[in-house]
């Protein structure tokens, strides 16, 4: 199995450092073709695996391939930890890549850094295989810190561009206030296990269930709650919670196979998997799981709303990414891991469906984004249309479809769970599923419905995608349709997470759902029952009403409640407070050192003064040295009067 | 009063005489010479203690060479005297005040309180063989014959800079340069030409 | 007897002549130098005495040093100011101030 697992992991390297290092070599049609090579045996072999996990017998292994040092007992490893939990990410990351490498040929045809572009991406799938079969925090911080770099290499693709370096350096700063959280976590649990290995600091942790800390003084809190919330803090960095979310939506500057790839299916959800793999520290701190919960749900419905007033298509699928992000986390809060896990493999399929055919759409528009510009594509783009609807209709949790499976199991988990926050978080994720389909159709029915592009030049040459972009399409659209209905069980209340993710008995919310689950078709009858149903199709129908039937009253509503759409449309000021309080605050502190310390201090009394200071005194000394032979002499005469005298008095 | 003390005290008086005679004398080459007379007085009351091979060498190296070099300077250079003498009588006082509280202070330390004959009696008469260059020089070329070796160097290196320092070349004269005539070709001094025979 | 104090003595006014003779002969260099001699002697007449009342030979030998290097010294210092009168036409120390800070 090690080979197996080695060659997953490695065989997406070897295709990006063949396609960076020789990119002038290979050529373009090389580079795409080693790199899809690279990641399509990466999925086989991750098929299999997870193949073995579902149909065959196949045990979880905990592998230690290499050790890179070990310092004062603490081990630094490298080594797969892959049990279903792993398999399955595996499988949805190799998968979503491939398809995402193949669409890229056709999105990425005619780009300056074609080669460039292949190379990052399947750098990317490394990363996160990395990332995800990770047995011990060493390893989980590389793939952690090595996602974020192609992130920002790839955010910051167009290098051109100022608003993509200025959006690639957000997210940059912005991880690394959530990386800093999640280091202090390892640190924190690298110093109270002196260990770095999952299994034998889970193990440790039981007995650290009780242990306080001093984090200030005057304060005790519980060790397992600092930790719990310093790792949730990289997660919220990474999987872009609020108030760290604001670097998505500007990520949609980069190229939209990587938005699909990394900022909607994979990398992002990298805080979700974290947190589930951590189940066993989560599990004792019921306080922190709270904080996640009450993060999540704010998140999942803040950011939606937001995502009503957006007019550029990416950036509508980017403020549904933080929504859905939001109900995976509220699902951790509510120790409901494989809720949240089973929507996160949901969600990327459909989520990489919506990018993947925006991105088709803004093929087609020629790299307009503006919702507003469009309209009527449905004639011209068949198959997007068609896989649009599909993702769309996943994403708003339409019976039988899969993400109303693992939405419904979300909300219904929060509804059961029972501790701070529960009420407030379900509250809000009930209301999030109606503003989730209010923003989902609303674009849906501006890009394909309604009048054709205004732009007669676009019109003209508005044309289905090459088959390169629709093959993806179709490909996700299937497993988005159906895979709810397939693993639902297995996943949420089968016994398949039963050694990859521990939750306690207390707080087993999904085992307390499982008493009352009769299969798939009586969940659904179950759901179509419930608010959440009845909200999607209220939301359904006021897009349609408004945007279809009286798109006069979308311009009514905005100019009535002007201030809500002032809000919505300056994202709650976010970004002007960051820019204000951090940018602003680092650059005066930056400008207090610069002035004060590097200026005055350094430059001034340092380097400068001491200069200074050795001229002045030569000044006044130099007033000794007359240069005159007497004045010399007088000096040494008096000196040896003044030594007599003394040698006198002393007698 | 014993002989020997009241020589003694003649050279002694002679030798401050002549000194004050140094310093006040108006003419460098009367300061001189009476530099002159000090040392001879200097070399009598080092015979009176005995180290006649010393006293002998100050008036033969230091009178009969280094004095007279002096005396060469001061008589080759063109010194204006008047000059030298400004502000004589003005640093007069703050001289003899300094000298003054020296003398007290050095008498304070070195009076017969601390070094008298009750503390360091005259010792004891040499035998009538003994002979104080023989010990003096047994002395340097054994013990200290490294140092004085050293003091050869010095005097060498005081010899090579007083000419290295002095010595100038003067346009109008004319010198040989050895490195020259050595490497000298004939080409230098013999030019074959050829020419038409004339008539 | 004559005692080590009467050499003492004497040496002392010598020495404390010498150093008034720097001071009232400030601008006359050559008289610096031969101030300098006097202050030499004085040292010297010390170092003999105490030779001979402590029956060392020791300081004999360090007169002899001494007089090797005052002799270097008066020759080199000759030098210097005959080359500096050559090339300033004075021996005046007052108009010696080029290393003035």
């Amino acid at each position: 199995m090690e080979t197996i697992y080695l060659t997953i992991v490695l065989a997406p390297l070897i295709g990006a450092i063949i396609a960076g290092l020789w990119r002038n070599q290979v050529g373009k049609a090389g580079a795409h073709w080693v790199t899809i090579i690279g990641v399509g045996i990466s999925c086989v072999l991750s098929i299999y695996v997870l193949l073995g996990f579902t149909h065959g017998d196949a045990e979880s292994q905990n592998l230690s391939l290499y050790t890179w040092m070990v310092s004062d007992g603490l081990r630094f490893e490298i080594g797969f930890l892959v049990d279903q939990l792993t398999a399955m990410m595996m499988a949805v990351v190799t998968f979503v890549s491939l398809m995402v490498h193949i669409y890229t040929v056709g999105y990425m045809a005619h780009e300056e850094g074609y080669q460039r572009f292949f190379s990052y991406i399947a750098l990317f799938t490394f990363s996160m295989l990395m990332l995800v079969m990770s047995n011990n925090f060493m390893q989980l911080f590389f793939g952690w810190e090595a996602v974020g770099l192609v992130s920002y290499l790839l955010i910051g693709f167009y290098f051109k561009k100022e608003t993509a370096i200025f959006a690639n350096l957000k997210a940059f700063l912005v991880n690394r206030v959530g990386d800093f959280g999640f280091i202090l976590g390892i640190a924190a649990i690298a110093m109270y296990t002196n260990s770095l290995d999952y299994a034998e600091v889970f193990e440790k942790s039981a007995g650290l269930a009780n242990e306080q800390i001093t984090v200030f003084p005057g304060t005790s809190w519980s060790l397992m709650t600092v930790i719990c919330v310093l790792l949730f803090i990289g997660a919220m960095g990474k999987s872009a919670q609020m108030p760290l979310h604001v670097w998505l939506p500007d990520s949609m500057e980069g190229p939209t196979p990587i938005s699909a790839l990394i900022h909607a299916a994979t990398m992002v959800t990298a805080g979700i998997f974290m947190v589930a793999r951590m189940s066993p520290l989560y599990e004792l701190s019921e306080t922190a799981l709270s904080f996640v919960l009450i993060i999540g749900a704010t998140t999942a419905f803040f950011t939606g709303l937001i995502g009503i007033v957006q007019n550029d298509i990416k950036r509508v699928v980017a403020y549904s990414t933080l929504s859905q992000l939001g109900y995976m986390i509220a699902a951790l809060g509510a120790s409901a891991y494989a809720a949240g896990v089973f929507h996160l493999m949901t969600h990327a399929f459909f989520k990489a469906l919506l990018f993947l055919a925006a991105g088709s759409v803004i093929i087609g528009m020629h790299h307009d984004q503006d919702i507003r510009n469009m309209g009527g594509i449905r004639k011209y783009m068949p198959i997007t249309w068609i896989t649009s609807l599909l993702g769309s209709l996943a994403l708003i949790g339409t019976p039988f479809f899969s993400g109303f499976f693992s939405k419904d199991a979300i909300i219904e988990s929060v509804h059961l769970a029972d501790r701070f926050g529960t009420n407030y978080a379900y509250y809000l994720l009930v209301a999030g599923v109606f503003v989730t389909a209010l923003y989902s159709f609303r674009m849906f029915f501006l890009v394909f419905h309604g009048n054709g592009p205004r732009d007669e030049h676009a019109k003209a040459h508005l044309h289905e995608s090459p088959w390169v972009v629709t093959v993806p399409l179709v490909l996700l659209a299937i497993p988005s349709v159906v895979i709810g209905w397939f693993t639902i069980e297995p996943m949420l209340f089968g016994e398949f997470f039963k050694d990859a993710i521990y939750v306690d008995s207390a707080n087993d919310v999904l085992a307390h759902m499982g008493e009352g689950y009769h299969g798939a078709l009586g969940f659904v009858v179950h759901g179509v029952m419930q608010a959440p149903f009845w909200l999607a199709l209220g939301g359904f129908l006021t897009a349609w009403y408004i945007y279809m039937m009286k798109p006069s009253i979308a311009l009514d509503i905005k100019v009535r409640f002007d201030w809500l759409y002032t809000i919505l449309d300056r994202k709650y000021g976010f970004d002007e407070l960051f820019q204000f309080v951090f940018a602003g605050g680092s650059r005066m502190l930056g400008k207090i050192f610069w002035k004060g310390g590097d200026q005055f201090l350094i430059d001034g009394v340092a380097v400068n003064g001491s200069a200074h200071g050795v001229g002045w005194l030569a000044s006044v000394a130099r007033y000794l040295q007359t240069g005159f032979l007497n004045h010399y002499a007088i000096a040494m005469i008096l000196g040896l009067i003044g030594l007599v005298g003394w040698f006198v008095i002393l007698q | 009063m014993s002989v020997e003390k009241f020589l003694f005290y003649v050279f002694a008086a002679m030798l401050i005489f002549a000194s004050v005679m140094v310093i006040t004398r108006r003419n460098p080459v009367h300061s001189v010479l009476f530099l002159v007379l000090a040392f001879f007085n200097a070399a009598a009351l080092w015979m009176l203690a005995e180290a006649e091979f010393l006293a002998i060498a100050l008036v033969l190296v230091y009178v009969g060479a280094v004095m007279v070099l002096f005396l060469f300077v001061v008589m080759m250079l063109d010194i204006d005297l008047s000059e030298m003498r400004a502000g004589f009588m003005k640093y007069l006082p703050l001289g003899i005040g300094i000298s003054a509280v020296m003398v007290v202070e050095l008498l304070m330390v070195v009076g017969p309180a601390y070094f008298g004959l009750d503390k360091y009696a005259a010792p004891a008469a040499k035998a009538a063989d003994y002979s104080n260059t023989e010990a003096l020089g047994t002395l340097l070329y054994t013990e200290y014959l490294y140092p004085f070796e050293i003091a050869a160097v010095i005097l060498l290196v005081a010899i090579i800079a007083a000419i290295s320092l002095t010595l100038r070349k003067r346009p109008e004269t004319k010198y040989q340069d050895p490195s020259k005539q050595v490497t000298v070709k004939k080409e230098h001094r013999l030019r074959v030409i050829k020419m038409e025979a004339e008539e | 007897m004559i005692a080590l104090s009467d050499y003492l003595i004497v040496s002392a006014i010598l020495f404390s002549l010498s150093v008034a003779g720097i001071f009232i002969n400030r601008k006359n260099l050559i008289l610096l130098l031969m101030c300098i001699e006097l202050m030499l002697l004085a040292v010297n007449i010390n170092f003999v005495a105490f030779s001979y009342f402590l029956d060392d030979m020791a300081g004999q030998v360090f007169v002899f040093f001494i007089l090797t290097v005052a002799a270097a010294e008066a020759a080199i210092g000759l030098a210097i100011l005959v080359v500096l009168f050559r090339n300033r036409h004075t021996i005046n120390v007052q108009d010696l101030d080029t290393l003035k800070g």
